[in-house]
């Protein structure tokens, strides 16, 4: 009884991270421009490896191997906000537009 | 159940890194790259379950640091050009 509903609760977080994880693959991929790609990237860190792991938590049961995935997911949930920031704040200085307003086939001249 | 995870991580593995050989500038290459290390961690981790080989998650633990070294690495080379200068005029 108690297998039954963790496994059911693990099949319903692996579907949400895996389903989360290739739509944002789909946004990384299809995204206009490069803020918004950093949208689809930070969702996939936020959405699609927490679910995962937490599957993988409930079905390991209670041993050092759940302290370690814990540990994964302390480190993903403080390095990936970060990474994020310090890539949009890289850009952001190197020179990409964060409204798109220029034409990137002639960055000289505003589309207006 | 752990093959459904694999096969997911693994199709976002694949878009990201052909955003990363497509992407227009830098920064669409290194998020692309950010995104395909965390993907790296957790493929680890399922990879660990599916074998039962637990000691694999260390490796996992391992590969998320040195990922977050590596872009925020790579990110100050391309903001600064050089890896020793500080940011904010510091020398």
């Amino acid at each position: 009884m108690m297998e039954t509903v963790l496994d059911i609760l693990s099949w319903i977080l692996i579907l949400v991270g895996g389903s989360f994880g290739i739509i944002g693959g789909l946004g990384i991929l299809r995204l206009p421009t490069f803020f918004t790609r950093i949208h689809a990237a930070g969702m996939t860190e936020t959405m699609c490896a927490p679910p995962i792991v937490l599957a993988m938590m409930l079905q390991v049961g209670w041993s050092l191997v759940t302290f370690k995935l814990a540990a994964i997911l302390l480190f993903l949930f403080l390095t990936s906000p970060t990474a994020s920031h310090a890539l949009a704040k890289a850009a952001l200085h190197g020179g990409v537009d964060p409204m798109a307003t220029r034409d990137p086939d002639n960055p000289e001249e505003p589309e207006s | 159940m752990f093959t459904a995870a694999a096969v997911a991580i693994l199709i976002t593995m694949v878009l990201a890194v052909t955003r990363a050989i497509l992407g227009p500038t830098v920064y669409d290459r290194i998020v692309a790259v950010n995104m395909f290390g965390t993907k790296t961690v957790l493929i680890i981790a399922v990879v660990a379950f599916l074998k039962g080989r637990y000691d694999l998650l260390d490796i996992a633990l391992a590969y998320a640091l040195i990922n977050f070294i590596g872009i925020v690495a790579v990110l100050k080379f391309f903001e600064y050009g050089e890896f020793s200068r500080g940011g904010r005029g510091r020398p």
